[in-house]
């Protein structure tokens, strides 16, 4: 029968901890916090005014599709960077279903080779 | 016996015959209405999880419990000694892997209710829908080789057929071609090995082959065999490169009973190798030159290389990938990645006996992250699914905004996203601490990679969190709506499981995973169940 206190035991392992009653002081005291902070902020700011309208340094603002960043641009220099890593897995995956078991393959030769073999 | 004695008992033949009987039912119960075929398809999947659940508080009740149920008699041995009858033997690793099995199909069929509801075919669709239930059941509960085989073809088969059940769309169609094919081979391997086995002890019982296995040239070469095949089937890299097809292509509530259907492939490599082949991989030693190494060192060792280009390439391929489905395809790759880096980690110290805790740890974690897996990516393939309902757009580059007029698919995509990164509280957070942690007594190294990896599929996540959900509201999707009610439901069942298990991991930890890795180590207990015979 599980009881009430097993909900609040401790997952412990050597280099940490879970509890979720400490984690929710935690994530209450955070919370606080950032209320605190935001306490700090402007009080003038009203929305739906000139105040909330986008600014681009005099350039006009562009259409809202062409201003939202695409998928295909979010961690562009990290797929420039990583191109010669990119061009061998874009080779491996080929999509032929030939390939898919030339690969089955290979691993159960290495895999008969370490077992079988050696 | 009463009622409930007698439920239980006959339970693990339930838990397959009620689905099966569903699925041939429920075409004729489409001839009358769409909406009572519905509801039966639901009542089909409620009563075998109510059943699974009632088998679940069986095994738990007694420690180390294995329930077994024998086909055609009441012994396991004939009087012969021929272990001729097929049975299911279900242990806390078996019932572990029910359960999940259960959620994933609860969640799935009532996902289906309002997310197929434009689709033609549909008696079809959940005929199908069932025999893949029926199918991920019986791999799960099966204590025989060769019936482990048939229910591997029967959920292969109805998976490859809801795969391509978008006909209209041809990738759909050249996916389900691609897993059969797979499917196939694997299935074909798995076979070989089977009569390779059948061949040299006269026996398919996994129990009675792991008591009388030799461990000689012919059973290295079945081991081979079905490692390899489950492996492919599991998707492991380089083997995986189906399981972005098929689980981008197919309707996101199969694929959500197709991430169950892979990991009953990956509980398959489980059950052979630390039960079946478990007893010879504690003292078989192979040489390579002077040097004697632990064959279950030398099996880790490669387990965690291939766990290792598991995780780094499924997360990699996730980061360049912008369609929806397939990146959380990949992402689910680097997860499968994680559950194999423990098992390989916990091949490498189980069995030793100056460091017993490492391996039993990593196995925790492993065997833990196969539950958190499954709820995590198969909440994110939801979402996926739901987006595609309201917008028809697959592409990330097409969609933005979407925050604004879908707010509870945006917080279950957020629920999701902070799992699968292994955020607090959610529950791949608890699974991949205890898996770093482990593995870290192994090699440092692969603590890192596991690390940097998780950070990585983070980025990934708020990639798409960032180009799907957040950003200016796009005219083009001023009419979207949020989804309807049962698809919510759906996601908010998964939703407040992945919560609850990571506000309370170390009662989760306790109560279903520990069970099941005592279930996996201690594979004598299992043999002799069955040699002992069964207890009425």
């Amino acid at each position: 029968m599980i009881e009430i206190q097993d909900f609040l035991r401790t997952l412990g392992t050597d280099s940490g901890f879970w509890n979720p009653l400490v984690w929710g002081i935690i994530i209450i005291i955070a919370f606080l916090v950032v209320y605190i902070i935001r306490g700090y902020g402007k009080k003038e700011y009203k929305k739906q005014t000139e105040q909330t309208k986008v600014f681009l340094s005099g350039n006009p603002e562009l259409e809202k599709e062409e201003m939202h960043v695409k998928a295909s641009n979010i961690y562009w220099g990290f797929m420039e960077s990583f191109k010669w890593l990119y061009s061998g897995l874009d080779k491996m995956h080929t999509g032929n279903v030939s390939d898919y078991i030339l690969w089955f393959v290979v691993i159960m030769g290495v895999f008969f080779i370490i077992l079988g073999v050696i | 016996m009463n009622i409930i004695d007698e439920l239980i008992f006959h339970s693990p033949a339930l838990i397959v015959a009620i689905p099966l009987l569903g699925a041939f039912l429920t075409p004729l119960i489409s001839k009358i209405n769409d909406k009572l075929r519905n509801g039966f398809v639901i009542f089909i999947v409620l009563l075998t999880s109510a059943i699974v659940l009632l088998l679940a508080n069986d095994i738990y009740s007694v420690c180390g419990k294995i329930h077994t149920y024998v086909f055609g008699g009441t012994q396991t041995i004939t009087e012969g000694g021929f272990a001729i009858r097929i049975l299911f033997e279900v242990d806390g690793l078996n019932i572990f892997m029910a359960l999940i099995a259960t959620i994933l199909a609860i969640a799935g069929v009532i996902y289906s209710w309002a997310f197929m509801k434009e689709n033609t075919g549909l008696d079809k669709y959940y005929t199908l829908y069932l025999l893949m239930i029926a199918g991920m059941f019986g791999m799960i509960l099966t204590g025989d080789m060769f019936n482990f085989f048939v229910f591997l073809e029967i959920s292969s088969i109805a998976s490859c057929a809801l795969i391509a059940f978008w006909t209209n769309k041809g990738k759909a169609v050249d996916a389900g071609f691609k897993y059969i094919v797979i499917s196939a081979t694997g299935a074909l391997f798995i076979l070989f090995a089977v009569a390779i086995l059948y061949g040299q002890y006269n026996a398919l019982n996994m129990a009675v082959l792991a008591s009388k296995i030799q461990f000689s040239f012919l059973d290295k070469i079945a081991l081979v065999l079905l490692i390899s095949g489950l492996a492919m089937k599991a998707g492991i890299v380089p083997m995986h490169m189906w399981l972005p097809d098929a689980y981008g292509r197919a309707p996101s509530s199969v694929t959500l009973i197709l991430i169950g259907v892979t990991q009953a492939s990956l509980y398959g490599a489980l059950r052979m190798i630390f039960t079946v082949y478990g007893g010879n991989l504690t003292n078989t030693l192979n040489q390579i030159g002077d040097i004697n190494i632990d064959l279950n060192l030398l099996l880790g060792i490669f387990i965690v290389g291939l766990s290792l280009l598991t995780i780094f390439i499924g997360v990699l391929m996730a980061l360049k990938e912008n369609n929806f489905k397939r990146m959380i395809a990949f992402a689910a790759v680097a997860e499968i990645g994680y559950m194999i880096l423990a098992i390989g980690s916990a091949l490498t110290t189980a069995f030793s006996t100056t460091d017993t805790t490492t391996g039993v740890m990593a196995l925790k974690g492993g065997i833990f992250h196969i539950l958190n897996d499954a709820l995590d990516v198969g909440l994110l393939f939801l979402v996926a699914g739901a987006v595609y309902y309201a917008t028809k757009e697959t592409s990330l580059n097409s969609l933005g905004g979407l925050a604004r007029n879908m707010k509870y698919t945006t917080i279950f995509f957020l629920i999701g996203l902070l799992a699968v990164s292994g955020m607090p509280p959610m529950n791949g957070f608890a699974s991949k601490l205890i898996i770093y942690q482990s593995t870290y007594q192994v090699n440092p190294i692969l603590a890192i990679v596991a690390i940097l990896c998780s950070i990585l599929l983070l980025a990934v996540f708020v990639k798409v969190f960032h180009s799907a959900f957040l950003g200016p509201k796009l005219p083009k999707f001023d009419e979207v709506k949020e989804v309807p009610k049962s698809m919510l439901l759906a996601m908010g069942i998964i939703a407040v499981i992945i919560i609850f298990i990571g506000l309370f991991p170390d009662l989760v930890l306790n109560n279903i995973v520990q069970p099941a890795v005592n279930a996996l180590t201690d594979h004598t207990n299992y043999i002799s169940n069955v040699i002992g015979g069964i207890q009425p």
